[in-house]
């Protein structure tokens, strides 16, 4: 007992005066909280992860949930956290790992930077009455059109590369089955097709029941080469490759054995129960030439009738990275900020490597407008948007569309417990468990998802009015249309910038 | 018309794939390539089971994603013949560049003389695809890094190849890896360790030496009656005992 017990993590109380003793938590609870024993309901506080499911489904509010109910001595450097994960690491020798995104308290750029709107001069449009284009095409735009005019018509001659035609600039990111589960992805794969948008596979092969909504996936080629063979190319929509990630940037990923079930094994075609290892370099990328040899393989495999997108987790180099991409053949970069989420992610990285979406995006925009091969690539912005907010302020640092992730979850009743890694997800969303899966109806969570979408896609078009914007492609890179709030000078300099006021 | 010829000099690789494609949709079962000279992805995607019978030297990633067809390269080849290969067969009468079978997930690769580095890395094996590599000469580095399934045969001799290249089988959680002659511990890989090939093991191997001999030549008999060792992941899990929960 050299350490002892640390405090919980969040403290339980039942109002008995409240409590009915349904055993609606007890049943709902997977990590075994509740017990109800001699008509009386007992509570092992130290098991609960926050994650809400038994207060969602207490007909009575008679839970309650408070988060560290004991104290420490306060310390500004040794925090709570610190000193915890040193016992922890003290005990077991291991690396930490945690779930969802970056935890720690970076400031948010996006909420120092504030958007414009019109008054007198220039007239705000009113989305309600006028047609406000929200259309975003992903793909490469010639630099040049050869047209041929004649008494019929015009005919185009220069050839053009495919491009996926997206509604709404909201997409929704790659959260593997295996990661998520089968409901989860039909609920998104629903919402995408509805909504005219896409979603990604992820890195673990293309459930046979998503074939319907195949036209609206993005499937992902990683360095496990999980579930890629020719069918599943053909099938996609686009192709992804995938680089890094924001959540994990520089290192592989392993889906562990308990999460292969016999469904998740059929996809990612490995055998039931082995761990899935995707490491950490593609093997057959060493160099930006490599990468371009993977982005013509793919083509080629496909001839040449889909986009290949690259994702990459944004580093400090990601500007220069990024203009070797577009220069690989590549359609579309993706650009995978530091608050991307992930089911597990060794904490050490989550927290404290890569760099915010908001810099990331506008230096690789910036650099690739110098270079003159903006239009080489569409960029697609991801890791921690979290409102349609975020999708006007990201756009008009430069994205053509954004990636969401954990705002579709939460959609679907994720309450950001990040406890993904344990596989016991209460919401049926993080986990493989078939009575856990069978919580998230897709039918509904679906709606959820889409309704998303679409309050999303009202808003930017309310704001896109307010600033007299009517085509979201005025609004790309338009960053006279955002000025910075207590942003330091150098910050300003990065996403090019002025301050309120000027 | 069963046989095709096409004349792949100065060819870009789309076009020459465009042909090799166009004629297994009109049905042509035997395509030959003259003349190819560093033509990369050739085969890519290809499905069916026409054999292309390939003179010269295919550039890199040659059958990648392939499934079905049967490739016969006179010549050598660049790297990563077989790259994500899901069926059928490349029999290579030469040498082959580095990550040879690059995760592999079905069908079979011969190359009867040597290999680069880190041949077989990541192959993998599911239900009835099993992806089989045999090496009849040397081979570099880490063979079979990161091996999750499928079968990789080395019949090197080792008088003339004598093993001295590291990391086989570094982080291998699945498959096997079979070597003539012994191995030193010291040229393992993380996660790897050794046996001398049962008689089940044997038995195994046995078809795969006959068609190794059978495509290139040479008498089954010898290689059949010499020693081999097999290499296997000593956990299938080697990531289990890692991390701590936050």
């Amino acid at each position: 007992m050299t350490i002892g017990s640390v405090p919980v993590k969040f403290r339980i109380t039942v109002d008995p005066d409240q409590c009915m003793l349904c055993g609606r938590c007890a049943e709902n609870c997977p990590y075994d909280v509740f017990r109800i024993e001699n008509n009386r309901m007992h509570v092992n506080s130290r098991k609960c992860v926050a994650c809400h499911r038994c207060i969602a489904m207490c007909p009575r509010d008679a839970i309650n949930i408070k988060e560290r109910p004991v104290d420490y001595r306060s310390h500004p450097v040794w925090t709570t956290e610190i000193r915890e994960a040193i016992y922890n690491q003290a005990r077991t020798g291991k690396i930490i790992l945690a779930g969802m995104g970056n935890a720690q308290p970076y400031p948010v750029i996006f909420d120092s930077l504030v958007l414009d709107a019109c008054q007198v001069t220039n007239p705000s449009i009113d989305p309600l009455r006028e047609p406000m284009e929200l259309r975003t095409y992903l793909g490469k735009k010639p630099s040049r059109l050869e047209i041929k005019e004649d008494s019929d018509g015009v005919d185009v001659l220069t050839t053009l590369a495919p491009n996926l035609k997206l509604e709404t600039p909201i997409m929704i990111g790659h959260m593997s089955y295996g990661a998520i589960s089968l409901n989860a992805q039909q609920s998104i794969a629903r919402a995408v097709s509805d909504m005219g948008t896409y979603m990604g596979t992820g890195e673990g092969g293309l459930h046979q029941s998503l074939y319907p909504y195949q036209s609206h996936m993005i499937v992902q080629v990683a360095s496990g080469r999980f579930g890629v063979d020719i069918n599943y190319l053909e099938r996609g929509a686009a192709i992804e490759i995938k680089i890094g990630q924001g959540a994990k940037p520089g290192i592989g990923g392993h889906l562990p054995g308990e999460k292969v079930c016999e469904d998740v094994s059929c996809t990612r075609m490995i055998p039931v129960g082995s761990d899935a290892i995707s490491p950490a370099p593609h093997h057959d990328i060493y160099s930006i030439e490599d990468l371009k040899q993977l982005v013509r393989s793919l083509k080629e495999a496909t001839e040449w009738k889909k986009p290949v997108f690259v994702k990459i987790a944004a580093v400090h180099n990601a500007a220069a990275i990024a203009a070797g991409i577009a220069r690989s053949s590549a359609d579309v970069v993706v650009i995978d900020g530091f608050r991307g989420g992930t089911g597990a992610a060794p904490k050490v990285f989550r927290d404290h490597v890569g760099i915010p979406i908001e810099a990331a995006i506008a230096s690789v925009d910036a650099k690739l407008r110098a270079q003159g091969i903006r239009n080489q690539v569409s960029l697609i912005a991801s890791g921690g948007i979290r409102e349609s907010a975020d999708v006007a302020k990201v756009i008009a640092l430069g994205a053509d569309a954004v990636y969401i992730g954990t705002a579709a979850l939460v959609a679907m009743g994720c309450r950001v417990c990040g406890t993904c890694y344990r596989g016991l997800c209460p919401w049926g969303i993080a986990t493989q468990r078939p009575d856990l899966v069978a919580r998230l109806d897709p039918e509904v969570a679906s709606k959820n998802v889409a309704n998303l979408i679409h309050a999303w896609t009202l808003e930017l078009s309310e704001l896109m009015g307010a600033a007299g914007i009517n085509s979201i492609g005025s609004l790309r890179g338009n960053r006279d249309r955002l000025r910075g709030y207590l942003l330091d000078e150098s910050m300003m300099n990065v996403l090019d910038v002025k301050s309120v006021g000027a | 018309m069963n046989t095709v010829r096409i004349d792949a000099r100065g060819m870009h690789y789309s076009l020459l794939n465009t042909a090799i494609r166009k004629a297994v949709a009109s049905g042509v079962r035997e395509i030959i390539v003259d003349n190819v000279m560093g033509q990369r992805f050739i085969a890519d995607g290809l499905k069916g089971d026409a054999t292309l019978t390939i003179h010269g030297v295919p550039g890199g990633d040659l059958g990648m994603f392939m499934s079905g067809p049967t490739c016969i390269v006179h010549g050598n080849c660049d790297h990563a013949p077989g790259n994500t290969m899901d069926n059928g067969k490349i029999i290579i009468h030469g040498s082959a560049g580095d990550a040879v079978a690059h995760s592999m997930r079905g069908g079979k690769v011969f190359v009867r003389d040597n290999v680069g580095y880190r041949a077989g890395i990541h192959m993998k094996q599911y239900m009835e695809k099993r992806p089989v590599l045999v090496i009849g000469g040397s081979y570099r580095a880490f063979l079979g890094e990161y091996m999750a399934g499928g079968l990789i045969l080395s019949l090197g001799d080792p008088a003339v190849h004598p093993h001295t290249e590291r990391g086989i089988g570094s982080g291998i959680h699945g498959g096997k890896i079979v070597i003539r002659g012994n191995i030193d511990e010291y040229y393992l890989g993380v996660g790897a360790r050794t046996f001398t090939l049962s008689n089940e093991g044997m038995d195994e191997i046995i078809p795969l030496i006959e068609e190794y001999a059978g495509y290139f030549g040479i008498d089954p008999d010898p290689l059949i009656h010499e020693s081999y060792t097999q290499v296997t992941p000593s956990s299938s899990r080697p990531f289990a005992s890692k991390y701590t929960w936050e």
